[in-house]
C-alpha cells in the first residue's frame, strides 16, 4: 500500500479495476468561551457542581425566555471575517424540536434557513496540494445539558442529567463537501481550529469537547458527477481519530459497493478502540425537527457599520502572520510556518522578538531546543516556565560570551525544570565561561610548555595539532573557556612565539 | 347604596388608604371573607393565598404607617391568572402536569404588582387553551351572572373573581380572547394590550406569538391604572418594547367628539347573537350622540382569522409545551418502561384532551411536507390581517365590534363541539395575531347577563381605547350593576 492509500485514497483502485472519489464534509462545533451562556446569565465556567452553572432559563421552567447574549453575535460575526463569509444583514433564531432528556426545553435554539454567515472559504494544504475548502453557513446555537448513566446507556437502572453546559453558545461551521481524502479532511479540521484560537473566540480542544467535528462521507465512480450515498460519522475525539475514522469509512464503503452492495444513508459512530465505524440510526429513524422561527427571539437586523467596527477588531491570522515573518523578518517560509502553527507559539515567538531582535537566533531557540522540551513535557508554551524574559536573558549570557551555545543548552534545560532565570542557573552550577583574556591565555601558554612536541608538529605544517592544543586548553579549563577566544588567542601566542 | 369594601374600585379604595380612613388588612379581610361566602358557587381560584395576602396588607399598612410611599395599587387585593409565575406559590396553569410546580422564581408582572396582596392563584382552561374554563383539568367555573353558565376563558376564574367581588382587580392573559371574552360574559372591563407593551417573563406560554398579559377591572380607570403599573421594557423580554410609558390615565378625559370610529361589517354578520348585536347597536348610537364619528367599514381578511390562529397557536404551543416531560419538574408516570416511555406515559397522563388536540394539531402544521401549506401560508395571510388593520386605521381612531357572538353559554352546552367553542372567539383572534391593543367592556344586558363591546386601536394605541371605552363607560353607567349570580 503506498502513502496514499494508507491515509485514504483521493482515488482509489476497486479490485475489479473501478476507480474511486472520496467526497467529503465537515461539520465542526465551537463551543464558545463567553463569561455568560448563550441566552441566560448562568456562568459556562467548567467544573463545577452538576446543575451549580444553572438558572431558571437554561433549566427551561415554565415561563422563561431566552434573551441572547450579544458577545455570542459578536464572535460569531468575528470568526465569519475570519473564514471569509459574508456577514448577513438580516438573521434569525429557530427552534429545532425533538425529544432527549438533555434538552431542557426539547428543543434546541438554533438557525435554520437566515444563518449569520454564509459563503466562506478557507485554503489548505494537504500532501504538499493547495486547496481551496467552500464554507456553506456558520450559525450560533446553544448546547445541551449532559446525560450520567449508570454503566451503558442500554443497561442503566437510571439516568442523571446534569443541566451545566446547557445553553452553552456553540457555533456551526458547515463546509462544503470539497474534500477528497481525509487527509485533506484533517488539514481543513486543523486549520479551522487555528484560526477559531487565533480570532479567540474558543479554547478549540477537541479532546475536552470544545471542537466537535462531524463528517458527511461518500464514494462514487470516478468521473461521476453523481454524489454517492453518504453516512454522518459522529464521535471522533481527536484530528487523528478524524483522519483514521475516514479512511475506515472510505475503505468500507467501497468494499461495499465491490461486493455489490449499496451505501445506505445512515449515522455511524467511529469507535476509537476498535477501530471501526458502527452504525448508529438509519434515515429512516431520522428526524422531522420541525424547525420553526423562535417568536422569543426577534430578529438580528445586523448594522454594517457594527460588522465593520468587528473587522477592525479581527487579529492577524496565521496566513498573514507567516507572510510577514517571511517579508518583514526574513524567515524560510518553512519556520514562519511551524512557528505560526499555534497562536500562542506565535505570541511567544514574539514577545521575544520584542526585547531581542534577532529574527533568526530567537527562531532557533524557540522552535528548536525550546519545543524539544515542550513536546516531551506535553505542555504549550504559555504554561511553561520559561517566559519570553527568561528565554532572552539566556541569548543575551551567550551574546556577552559568559556561557558557550553548547552550554546553553543544558542551561534551558534547567531552567525549564526549575523555573529559575539562566543567570541563577549558570551561579548554581558553575558553567559560566572563562572569557578573562588573562586567565585563557595563562592555561595555554602552560599546555605550550607541557606539549612542546605538539607545537614542533604544527609548526611542521601538521593543522591537527593545533585541534589537540584546543582540546587541552578546554581541558584545563574544564569546558568553561570560550572556544572563539581559545582558538584567536592560541594562533596570537604560536605567532608571537614562532 | 353604600358599596362595600370589597365591591369598590381600585380607585375608590386608594382614596379610602389615603386618607386613612381603612387599612390594607381591613380591605384585604373584606374580600377575604367575600371568597370564603361565594368561592363555593364561583370556584375561581385553584389556590387562594389568605395568609400571604394578610401579610403582604400589614407590611403595607407598617409601611404606610411609617411614612412610606403609596402607589396607586399599593394595598389593593388581587389575583394572578394561574399561569403566571409566583416564587413560592404553585403555579398549575390548571393542568395536572403543573399541578405540584412551585416556581423558584417571580414573574415580571408579579415583581411589578409587589405592594398588592394576592388572594390568589385563578382558574383557567389547561395551559389558557380554551373559552370556558371547561379544560381545567380541576373543575369549571361559575360565572358570577348565573352559576349555570360559563364566565368564559380562558381567563374565567380572573373575570369572575372580579365581577363576584373575590378580588377587586385580576391579572389574564389574552392569546385568542382569553381576557376580552371572559371580560365580556362577566360584565367586567378586560384589556389585551398591544404584543411587547407587558413582560411576558414569567407567563407560561401557550403561543409566544401572540399571548399578553392585561388587567381585568371593573372600571376603565382601574385598567388604566393597572396598565401603567405592569407596562414598560424587561431585559428578561426581548419581545418587549423599549422606551417609555405613556400616562394612561391622563388620556381618561371622557370626551370622543370628533372620535372616528369604524365598525367592520364582517363582525356583525351572520353568528351573531340579534340580542348582542342590538346591545352593539345601541351602545354606536351612544356613542355619535355623544359626538364620535361613527362609520361602517371593512376588514375583508376577517374570516380567515380563525384558520390562522388555530394553525399557528397550536404549532407555537405544540414547541413550548414541549418541555413538559417528567424530566424535571411536575407531573411524572409512576412505572416507565424507558425514557421514551416516561415521556409518553407523562404526557398522555398529565395533558387534557384539548391540549392534546393543540399539540397534535401544531405538530402537524409544523411537519415536513406540510409546513409551507399550513404553518408558512399561515404567517403569510397574518401580515394580510395585520394590514387590513393598518389600512382601517389610517381612517379610524379605535375599531368597535361585539366581544362575543354571544351571550354565556351553559357548562357543557359546547363540550362535545370545539369547533363550536372556537366560534365563541370569532370577534377576538384578529387583534393578537395584528399584535394590537383590544378591550372589552359591558355595552348593556339581556336576560340580566351582561353583552361585551370590543374596542380595537393601532399598536400602543391604548390611550385612545381608554379614552373612548371610558367616556362610554361614563355615560351609560353600566359598571355601576352588581353581579346578580352570587
Ligand atoms: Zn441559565
Amino acid at each position: 500500500m503506498n502513502r496514499r492509500l494508507a491515509t485514504g485514497a483521493a482515488r482509489r483502485k476497486g479490485y475489479r479495476g473501478m476507480e474511486y472519489e472520496t467526497v467529503i464534509g465537515l461539520e465542526v462545533h465551537v463551543e464558545l468561551k463567553t463569561e455568560s451562556k448563550v441566552f441566560c446569565h448562568s456562568t459556562t465556567g467548567f467544573g463545577g457542581d452538576p446543575n451549580s452553572h444553572v438558572c431558571p432559563v437554561c433549566l427551561g421552567l415554565p415561563g422563561v425566555l431566552p434573551v441572547v447574549n450579544r458577545q455570542v453575535v459578536e464572535w460569531a460575526i468575528l470568526l465569519g471575517l475570519a473564514i471569509n463569509c459574508r456577514i448577513a444583514s438580516f438573521s434569525k433564531f429557530d427552534r429545532k424540536n425533538y425529544y432527549y432528556p438533555d434538552m431542557p426545553k426539547n428543543y434546541q435554539i438554533s438557525q435554520y434557513d437566515l444563518p449569520i454567515c454564509l459563503g466562506g472559504h478557507l485554503d489548505i494544504e494537504a500532501d504538499g496540494v493547495k486547496k481551496r475548502i467552500g464554507i456553506t453557513r456558520l450559525h450560533m446555537e446553544e448546547d445541551t445539558g449532559k446525560l450520567v448513566h449508570q454503566g451503558t446507556i442500554t443497561t442503566t437502572p437510571y439516568s442523571l442529567v446534569d443541566y451545566n453546559r446547557a445553553g452553552i453558545p456553540l457555533l456551526e461551521i458547515v463546509s462544503e463537501p470539497d474534500m477528497s481524502s481525509p487527509l485533506e479532511a484533517r488539514a481543513y479540521a486543523e486549520k479551522l481550529r487555528q484560526i477559531i484560537v487565533y480570532t479567540g473566540v474558543s479554547d478549540g480542544k477537541m479532546e475536552e469537547g470544545s471542537l466537535r467535528c462531524d463528517a458527511n462521507v461518500s464514494v462514487r465512480p470516478r468521473g461521476s458527477t453523481r454524489l454517492g450515498t453518504k453516512a454522518e460519522i459522529k464521535n471522533m475525539n481527536s484530528f487523528r481519530a478524524l483522519q483514521r475514522a475516514l479512511t475506515y469509512e472510505v475503505e468500507r464503503q467501497i468494499g461495499v459497493l465491490e461486493e455489490g452492495g449499496r451505501v445506505v444513508q445512515e449515522t455511524r459512530t467511529w469507535d476509537e478502540g476498535k477501530g471501526v465505524t458502527l452504525s448508529l440510526r438509519s434515515k429512516e429513524q431520522a428526524h422531522d425537527y420541525r424547525y420553526f422561527p423562535d417568536p422569543d427571539l426577534v430578529p438580528l437586523v445586523i448594522d454594517p457599520a457594527w460588522v465593520e467596527e468587528i473587522r477592525a477588531c479581527l487579529p492577524e491570522l496565521p496566513e498573514a502572520r507567516s507572510a510577514r515573518y517571511v517579508e518583514k523578518l526574513g524567515l524560510s517560509a518553512y519556520d514562519a510556518g511551524v512557528l505560526t502553527a499555534e497562536k500562542s507559539l506565535a505570541d511567544y515567538f514574539e514577545a521575544c522578538l520584542a526585547l531581542y531582535p534577532e529574527a533568526k537566533a530567537v527562531a532557533n531557540w524557540v522552535m528548536g531546543d525550546l519545543a524539544r522540551l515542550l513536546n516531551a513535557a506535553g505542555q504549550s508554551v504559555d504554561q511553561g516556565r520559561v517566559t519570553p524574559e527568561r528565554l532572552v536573558g539566556l541569548l543575551q549570557l551567550i551574546d556577552r560570551g559568559e556561557i558557550s551555545g553548547k552550554m546553553a543548552k543544558d542551561v534551558l534545560e534547567a531552567m525549564f525544570a526549575t523555573g529559575a532565570d539562566a543567570v541563577r542557573v549558570v551561579r548554581e552550577k558553575g558553567l559560566s565561561q572563562i572569557s578573562d583574556e588573562g586567565a585563557i591565555l595563562e592555561v595555554i601558554r602552560r599546555v605550550l610548555t607541557e606539549n612542546a612536541n605538539v607545537v614542533a608538529d604544527f609548526r611542521a605544517g601538521k593543522d591537527r595539532a593545533l585541534g589537540f592544543l584546543v582540546g587541552q586548553v578546554m581541558k584545563k579549563t574544564r569546558g568553561q573557556a570560550n572556544p572563539d577566544a581559545v582558538n584567536r588567542l592560541l594562533r596570537e601566542t604560536l605567532q608571537e612565539q614562532g | 347604596m353604600v358599596n362595600l369594601l370589597y365591591q369598590k374600585s381600585i380607585t375608590e379604595l386608594h382614596d379610602l388608604l389615603v386618607r386613612r380612613e381603612v387599612s390594607a388588612v381591613e380591605i384585604t379581610r373584606s374580600v377575604l371573607e367575600r371568597v370564603e361566602r361565594v368561592e363555593g358557587t364561583v370556584k375561581a381560584y385553584v389556590t387562594v393565598t389568605a395568609e400571604q395576602a394578610l401579610a403582604t396588607a400589614e407590611e403595607v399598612d407598617a409601611k404606610l404607617a411609617a411614612g412610606g410611599d403609596m402607589g396607586p395599587l399599593t394595598g389593593i387585593p388581587m389575583a394572578f391568572k394561574d399561569n403566571m409565575c409566583t416564587k413560592g406559590v404553585r403555579t398549575t396553569c390548571s393542568s395536572r402536569i403543573l399541578e405540584n410546580f412551585v416556581p423558584p422564581y417571580d414573574a415580571a408582572v408579579v415583581e411589578k404588582l409587589a405592594g398588592a396582596p394576592m388572594i390568589g392563584k385563578t382558574n383557567l382552561d389547561e395551559f389558557a387553551m380554551g373559552s370556558s374554563t371547561e379544560n381545567s383539568a380541576f373543575f369549571t367555573t361559575s360565572n358570577p351572572w348565573n352559576p349555570d353558565l360559563v364566565p368564559g376563558g380562558s381567563s374565567g376564574g380572573s373575570a369572575a373573581a372580579v365581577a363576584s367581588g373575590e378580588a377587586v382587580y385580576a391579572l389574564g392573559s389574552d392569546t385568542g380572547g382569553s381576557i376580552r371574552q371572559p371580560a365580556s360574559f362577566c360584565g367586567v372591563v378586560g384589556l389585551k394590550p398591544t404584543y411587547g407593551l407587558v413582560s411576558r417573563y414569567g407567563l407560561v406560554a401557550f403561543a409566544s406569538s401572540l399571548d399578553q398579559i392585561g388587567p381585568l377591572t371593573r372600571t376603565v380607570t382601574d385598567c388604566a391604572m393597572v396598565l401603567q403599573a405592569i407596562a414598560g421594557p424587561d431585559e428578561r423580554d426581548s419581545t418587549c418594547a423599549p422606551g417609555p410609558v405613556p400616562d394612561f390615565n391622563a388620556a381618561l378625559t371622557g370626551e370622543v367628539r370628533g372620535l372616528r370610529i369604524g365598525v367592520p361589517r364582517e363582525y356583525l354578520a351572520q353568528g351573531v347573537d340579534p340580542r348582542v348585536a342590538g346591545a352593539v347597536g345601541a351602545a354606536i348610537d351612544l356613542l355619535a350622540a355623544m359626538g364620535a364619528e361613527v362609520e361602517e367599514t371593512s376588514l375583508p381578511h376577517t374570516s380567515y382569522a380563525l384558520p390562522v390562529y388555530y394553525l399557528i397557536a397550536p404549532a407555537e404551543a405544540s414547541s413550548n409545551l414541549a418541555r413538559y416531560d417528567g424530566v424535571r419538574y411536575g407531573y411524572r408516570a409512576a412505572r416507565p418502561e424507558d425514557v421514551v416511555d416516561m415521556f409518553m406515559q407523562t404526557r398522555s397522563e398529565g395533558f387534557g384532551a384539548e391540549v392534546k388536540r393543540r399539540i397534535m394539531l401544531g405538530t402537524y402544521a409544523l411537519s415536513a411536507g406540510y409546513y409551507d401549506a399550513y404553518y408558512l401560508k399561515a404567517l403569510k395571510v397574518r401580515t394580510l390581517i395585520k394590514r387590513d388593520f393598518d389600512r382601517a386605521f389610517t381612517r379610524y381612531d379605535v375599531l368597535l365590534t361585539p366581544t362575543s357572538p354571544t351571550l354565556p353559554f351553559k357548562k357543557g352546552e359546547k363540550t362535545m363541539d370545539p369547533v363550536a367553542m372556537y366560534l365563541s372567539d370569532i370577534c377576538t383572534l384578529a387583534a393578537p395575531l395584528a399584535g394590537i391593543p383590544a378591550l372589552s367592556l359591558t355595552c348593556g344586558f339581556v336576560d340580566g347577563l351582561p353583552v361585551g363591546l370590543q374596542l380595537m386601536g393601532p399598536p400602543f394605541g391604548e390611550r385612545t381605547i381608554l379614552r373612548a371605552a371610558h367616556a362610554y363607560e361614563q355615560k351609560a353607567g353600566h359598571w355601576r350593576r352588581q353581579a346578580e349570580g352570587v
